[in-house]
Parts: structure tokens; sequence; C-alpha cells
């Protein structure tokens, strides 16, 4: 019989507001096997600690149950205060009286009672647990970072810095991302490209940094600070390392109807191409979608022209294998393709654009050099109507629930270029609000208002249509109470943003979860927020959620840290609480192998005594220790019952049941 | 009936949820019948969400409206303006004593193509 401890929690008045805390700890203390109980406003405080410490020493503590928070929150803090005591820290066990009790029920009769049936059933629990010790596992000093925008490069930059090797895993040809796309940059409207380009040459420049671009992760195994990766480098059709980017090959291609992603498809590259000047590896990469020879073996003229021989139309995509300690996901995001909003005419008239489209068209590096022109014939619009809001706060099921963040602030940078560059042309901007909290972003917005003379108008646009030529923008001035017909020239709609799809694969991989729009999810929402719930997978940029760049590159930099602190480390303490057969009950039928996620299953094959002299030779499972997460999955599995986990062994559990059952 | 009641009632039988409105005024903006109405669509909406009945039922817009489902549709928070609309109708109808549908008056004019709302509402209309 163990000698238990009970320690009940008010959580300031989130428990003692809705459970009676002073009766708990009563009644608990008859419990058998209790021999000290006592309640305490901040359990988790130093003072609360200190509690703990005492009464294991003082009454000779074998175990200790805590009342309080989920032990998410602070299992590890009370584990810590009891080994301090000289106590086995698997001897504590938690029981979840705040988000399982008075979180939930408002009733305090109700709530008191279910309390003390869940500090029996972590009583009944901890009667079962023996001492466990913690395992230790090596650390690979490197940093696997998914997605080179912004995002992926701070972090990179930030983890070699500190001496760190680090490879950025990027999908496109280029790194850059999204940002490479921009003009210019709310809220100091400096040059996108003239921000970026510098930290995409030091990437290119930094030993520490392997850019492995046009690749993607094909397979993650291991678990924090042993991740093993497997990595496609897509066949790029011509050799890295040879190819100087000269572009001639551009030049002499007969092929060039490709359209151009890097300008949103406003115009037309060739099949052999580099996204754009300043692309980082500044080199070429063939579209075996419009190739000629690659579709029909006729053509191989860029080959004839590449004067250092780099173009290998026999290449095939290659798998490369790295381990990694940590990995930060920085796969960012794409614009919401506005066409299934017939409302606004994206699908049928060409000069009403998506924001991302009039980036590129106000880019001097863009499809019109930068002059502001309609796509439609190539003259200067006159009246320019902005559609803020476009797919997004909308649970209509067309878009997306959530405010993408960024399209207030971009919208009065476009308003306000436009009015700069181009003084006698008239915008308007149909807004339901404006959001710009932010240091100098209201400043920014009024700006664009009281400087720029934008027209913001409060209210949604309901229709779009050509009349003559002219799009009509039919929406509300709700101020004025009127409905309002704007007669534009270009209508730009601000596109909600969302995670670039492949996220799910990659999370998926990763064992890292994702909300219900694909944003990958945080471990704390305050306080880890740039922490995966995977022990060793960081989060950066917009992947996470909706987020400007000095919001991104702050959380880069916040990810680079944190991924540093792991790297500095020679090992990691293993969670002891892990799988383990009874290898006289296990038949080797191999279905806790397909079951483990991670792979931690393997068979051996064991000779047994049989008693009279004689033996006999069976395959049994064996976990490796250093790969088990406990996750438990095998021990439900086993037929014969021989799998266990240790910390949750299946006496535990089916004793906590009976204890739950007994009220 | 209290005010309380006429808004509980009208909340019902519109069968919409006017707190998800976010007063964006898409659905103002799309009405075709916007010009003749004196309440307009997003003030159906956000009318009832205070409980300002007797403004609601005293309006002349709901002879104007369309039954077209135009605010329906655009609405990118899920509301139905138009079924406000209906619901402050047929509380007019039904005040006035002029309920005037009879169920075997309906199925010689129901067409496959008909929204049944617009039936009804049409029907209540004529027969005021
Ligand atoms: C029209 C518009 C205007 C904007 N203007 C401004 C502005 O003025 N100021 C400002 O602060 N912010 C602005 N933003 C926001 C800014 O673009 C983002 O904050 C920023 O780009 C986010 O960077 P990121 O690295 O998180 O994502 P991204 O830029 O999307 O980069 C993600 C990268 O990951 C790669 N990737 C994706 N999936 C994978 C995968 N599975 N494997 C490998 N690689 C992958 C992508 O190819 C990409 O290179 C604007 C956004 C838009 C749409
Ligand atoms: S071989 Fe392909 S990429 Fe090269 S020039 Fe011909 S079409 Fe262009
Ligand atoms: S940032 Fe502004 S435009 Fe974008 S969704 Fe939010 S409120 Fe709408
Ligand atoms: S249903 Fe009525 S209120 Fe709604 S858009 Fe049509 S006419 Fe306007
Ligand atoms: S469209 Fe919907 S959310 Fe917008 S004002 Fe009308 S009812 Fe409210």
């Amino acid at each position: 019989m163990q000698r238990i401890g009970v320690f009940i929690c008010w959580c300031g008045s989130n428990i003692a507001a809705t459970v009676d805390v002073e009766r708990v700890s009563e009644v608990i203390r008859s419990e058998p096997g209790v021999v000290f109980s006592a309640n305490y406003q901040y359990m988790c405080s130093e003072n609360g600690q200190q509690l703990v410490k005492n009464a294991i020493k003082e009454y000779n503590l074998t175990a200790v149950v805590i009342g309080s928070c989920s032990p998410r929150m602070h299992e590890a803090t009370f584990r810590k205060a009891a080994e301090e005591a000289g106590l086995n820290p698997y001897m504590v066990e938690i029981a979840n009286i705040r988000e399982h009790c008075s979180w939930i029920h408002k009733d305090r009769e109700e709530a008191t009672e279910k309390a003390l049936v869940l500090v029996r059933t972590a009583i009944a629990k901890v009667n079962l647990d023996a001492p466990l010790q913690a395992g230790e596992s090596p650390v690979t000093k490197r940093a696997l970072v998914i997605g080179g925008g912004i995002a992926g490069i701070q972090a990179a930059l930030d983890i070699a810095e500190a001496g760190f090797e680090v490879d950025i895993v990027e999908k496109n040809p280029t790194i850059g991302g999204r940002m490479a796309q921009l003009d210019k940059t709310f809220p100091t409207l400096d040059c996108s490209a003239c921000i970026l380009t510098p930290k995409m040459v030091d990437c290119a420049q930094n030993e520490k940094i392997d850019i492995l671009s046009y690749s993607e992760v094909e397979e993650v195994k291991g678990f924090v600070g042993n991740f093993s990766v497997k990595i496609r480098r897509k066949a790029r059709y011509v050799d890295e390392t040879k190819c100087t980017g000269c572009k001639v090959c551009m030049e002499k291609c007969p092929s060039k109807k490709g359209l151009n992603e890097f300008n949103m498809g406003l115009n037309n590259r060739t099949a052999i191409y580099i996204p754009f000047a300043q692309a980082i590896p500044n080199v070429a990469v063939i579209d075996p979608e419009q190739c000629i020879k690659l579709k029909t073996g006729k053509c191989g003229i860029c080959q004839k022209f590449c004067g250092v021989g780099a173009i290998d139309y026999t290449m095939k995509d290659e798998f490369i294998e790295r381990k990694y300690g940590a990995i930060v996901v920085a796969t960012g995001f794409r614009p919401l393709k506005p066409d299934k909003f017939n409302e606004y005419g994206y699908a049928d008239n060409k000069d009403v654009i998506t924001s991302l489209e009039l980036e590129r068209l106000m880019n001097a590096a863009g499809p019109t050099d930068g002059v502001l022109l309609r796509p439609s014939d190539g003259t200067h619009p006159k009246v320019i109507t902005f559609i803020q809001c476009v797919g997004s706060r909308d649970t209509s099921g067309c878009g997306k629930p959530y405010c993408s963040k960024i399209c207030c602030m971009y919208t009065a940078k476009h308003a306000m270029l436009i009015r700069e560059k181009y003084p006698d042309t008239e915008v308007h901007v149909f807004y339901i609000d404006v959001r710009t909290p932010g240091k100098n972003y209201d400043e920014f917005y009024r700006r664009a208002v009281e400087q720029y003379g934008v027209d913001y108008i409060k209210g949604m646009v309901g229709k779009v249509y050509n009349q003559n030529g002219k799009l009509m923008v039919q929406g509300s001035n709700l101020i004025d109470n009127e409905q309002v017909v704007i007669p534009s020239d270009l209508v730009v709609l601000a596109t909600a943003i969302e995670p670039e799809p492949s996220v799910r694969k990659v999370a998926t991989l990763l064992t890292a979860s994702i909300d219900t729009n694909n944003f990958l999810t945080e471990s704390h929402a305050k306080l880890r927020p740039v922490e995966s719930p995977t022990a060793g997978v960081y989060l950066a940029g917009v992947c996470q959620g909706p987020k400007d760049i000095p919001e991104t590159v702050s959380q880069a930099s916040a990810c680079a840290a944190k991924v540093i602190g792991l790297l500095v480390k020679d090992k990691l303490k293993t969670n002891p609480c892990i799988a383990h057969p009874d290898e006289s009950m296990c038949n080797g039928c191999s279905q806790c192998a397909n079951v483990c996620a991670y792979g931690a299953i393997t068979y051996v094959d064991k000779e047994f005594r049989l008693g009279g002299g004689k033996t006999e030779v069976r395959r049994v499972a064996s976990v490796n220790p250093a790969v088990c997460q406990g996750c438990g999955a095998c021990t439900v599995t086993c037929p014969s019952g021989a799998m266990d986990l240790s910390g949750f062994s299946s006496g535990q559990i089916m004793s906590e049941v009976e204890a739950i059952c007994k009220m | 009936m209290t005010r309380e009641e006429q808004k509980e009632n009208l909340l019902r039988m519109s069968g919409t949820d006017v707190r998800k409105c976010m007063k964006c005024g898409k659905c103002s903006g799309r009405c075709p019948a916007y010009h003749e109405m004196d309440i307009k669509p997003h003030q159906f909406v956000s009318l009832l969400a205070q409980g300002k009945i007797e403004k609601l039922l005293s309006g002349k817009a709901i002879w104007s409206c369309l039954s077209c489902m135009a605010c329906v549709e655009r609405c990118p928070r899920g509301v139905a303006p138009a079924a406000v609309v209906e619901a402050v109708r047929d509380t007019v109808v039904r005040m006035q004593g002029a309920n005037g549908i009879r169920a075997e008056d309906i199925p010689p004019i129901v067409d496959e193509l008909i929204p049944q709302q617009l039936l009804v509402s049409a029907y209540r209309k004529y027969n005021k």
C-alpha cells in the first residue's frame, strides 16, 4: 500500500468557485492509503510546490495526487517538485478537476461530487504506479526548414547564425515565397524585393545553409532530436551545379505558352525558365508539361545553345535521406481563387483582378513593367474599386470563416500607391470593417483617406456587372443608407488567404495537428505559440495563421530560438512511459507493428525454457525504447494482451474505471 | 402579445439567426427592389435583432420585396433577410385577419420551378 498525499488546488476561483475544495480534501482524507490531504490557493506556485515537498518528507509519502488543472499544464511542474523532494517523479498523478470539472459545470454540489470521483480515480491509479526511469537519446545537430518563404528564410538564417546546419526544402524552383511577388510593403512602403533578395542571397552564401529547391518531403521517421527524412528532388532537367543562369535557353526556347506562375498567370513564359531575375538558386528549370522535347522527343534547342552543357532531358526524380534534430514548418499560403463568387464576376471579366495580381501589375518586373494597365485592353484605369473581405469572414460555405488579417492593410497600401502614382485616378474601397491594429497601422490607413483622398465606403458589394465596357459595382453605402453603383474601369478583390494545400500532407507526415481551416495548430495558443504539439516540430509564418511580414519574421526568429535551444543539447530525456511486451504471452502475430505509427516494434526469435530441460524458439515483439512514443495503440491491439504500457498499464486503467464505476 | 413575445414569434417564423449578421450590407447591396423599400433588407435583420417590432410591422417594404432570395444567396454569414421580410409580412397579414391561403387553391398553380417561398409570399400579397 502506498502512502499517498493529496493536494487540491483552488486555482484562484477557477476551481474553488465551483468545487468545494475544503470538502474534497476532508472526504479524501479518509480514503485508504491517504496519509495527508490539503488544499491551497495556487498549487503550482512556489509555496504550493513547497507544500508538496514538505509533505513528502514529513509524512514519508510514496505517492502524490494533485487535483488541479490539466496535466498538460502542470504535470511537469509537480513531477519536478516531487523529484526535488526525493520521490520518483512518475509517482505523481494529476486529477484534472478544472478543465474536466469546474470549468464545465455550474452546479457546485454536482461539481464537488465529480471532483471527488476524479481524485479517487487518480488515487486508484497512483496505488499501482511504479517508479520509472527516463532514458536518454542523442540529438542530431541539424535542422530542417520546410518552405522557403520569408518565414523559412528567416528561421534558417537565425539557426545558421548560431552555428547549426540547416536545410531548406522548397517545393518551387526558387526560394522567396509570396513576398517575392509583392511590389511595395506596408507599413513603410519599401520595395519588397529590395528587402527580401539580400536575405535570399545570404541563405545561398551561408555555408551552414543548404537550399534544396524544387524538392518535397516524402517521408518522416523518428522523433524529436532524431528525425530521419526522405526528400524528393524533383527532376529539373538542368544540372544545378553547371547552370550559370545566363538565360540563353529562355531566349531560344520555342515553347512560349506556359502560364507565368510568378506573375499570377497574367503573361506567359517559356518551357525552360528562371522564375524571376533574382531567383535563388539562379538556375533554370524545364516545365515538362510545356517542353516539346520532353513531350514529343523533338526540339532540344536549349541543349544546343547552353554553353555549359547543363541541360539533361533524361533526369529523373531523386531521393535523398537526411537526419535532423528539429523541423520548422513554414509552408505559407495561397490566395483564395474568387471564381466561386460569381457576384464579383472574376471569371467573366478580365478587369476584375485579385490583389496579388495587382501587385504584379504594379511591379517594375511584372508583365506591364510596373505601368498600371487594364488586362483587357491595356488602357489606364481611371476609376478603380476595391472590395475587401472577399471570401473572408464568410460562413456561408463558399469562403473562409476567419479574417485574413492582411487585406485591410494591403488594400490601403494599393489605394495609396495608385493615388500617388496616378493622381487623376479615382479610388473607392468597399469595406465591412477596417481592421488595422498594429504599430503605425491605423495611421497608415488614415493617410490613405486624409492625405490621398481614397473614398472608403462602409458596405459590401452585392453585384458587379459589365455595361458598355464599364464594370458596374453595385453595393451598399450603409452610412448614407443608399444603394450605390460605381462605374469602374478596374475592380480589385482583396481575396482571403488560405494555407498552402500541401500543408495537409506535411502535417500528416509529421503527425502535427491542423485545424478545420488547415492552419497548423500551436501547442498552446498563448504560451507556446511557435511549437507544434508534436515534439521537435515548430511553426513559422502563415501556415500557422494569417499574418503579415513583420509578424512572420518575429515568429520565424522565435522558432529559431526554440530550435537552437533544442540543438545545443547533446542528449534529450526520453519518456519512460513506453510499451513493453510480456514475452511469455506474445505469439509474434505482428498486429502491434502494423498499428505502430512510429515504427518502434520489431520481432526477434527467442529461446524459451519449457521445463523438463526442453526449450522452444518463438518469435516475440520487441519495442525500441528510443522510438516508442507511448501512444498505446499496440496495447489495445494485441489480441493476447501481451503488450502493456509503463505508467498506463491495463491494470491501472481498469482500476481507474472501477473507481469511477463505484460511485 | 408583448413585444418580447412578438420578437420570439418573428424569430421562430423566420427560422434565421439574426445574431449571425455582421452588418456588412451585402444583402442591401444586391437587392433589386432596394429603391422601393422603406426598410432595407439589412434593416429587417437589424430591427428584428433589436426587437423594434412596431417599426417592422408599420413598414411598407414587405409589399415591395420580390422574394427573389438574392439577399439570402449573397449573405456571407448564412442569414436570410428575405425570411425576416416574409415573417413580418405573414404577421401583418394575420393581424389583418386575412390569412387568405386556402389549401385547395395551391396545387393547381404549383409548378416545380417555383420556389416555395415565392409562391407563399406572392399568395399573401395578393390576398391582402
Ligand atoms: C496581395 C498581398 C499583399 C501583401 N502585402 C504585404 C505587405 O505590404 N506587407 C506585409 O507585411 N505583408 C504583406 N502580405 C503578406 C505576406 O505576403 C505574408 O505575410 C508572407 O509572405 C508570409 O510568408 P510565409 O513565409 O509564411 O509564406 P509564403 O510567402 O507563402 O512562403 C511559403 C513558402 O513555402 C513553400 N512551400 C509551400 N508548401 C511547401 C511544401 N509542401 N514543401 C516545400 N515547400 C513548400 C512555398 O512554395 C513558399 O515558397 C501581402 C500578402 C498578399 C496576398
Ligand atoms: S527542349 Fe524544351 S525547354 Fe528546351 S528549347 Fe525545346 S521546348 Fe524549350
Ligand atoms: S483584414 Fe480586413 S479585408 Fe481582410 S478579412 Fe479582415 S476585415 Fe476583411
Ligand atoms: S428577397 Fe426581397 S429583400 Fe431579398 S433581395 Fe429579393 S427583393 Fe430584396
Ligand atoms: S448580407 Fe447578411 S451579414 Fe450582411 S448585412 Fe445582410 S444579413 Fe447581415
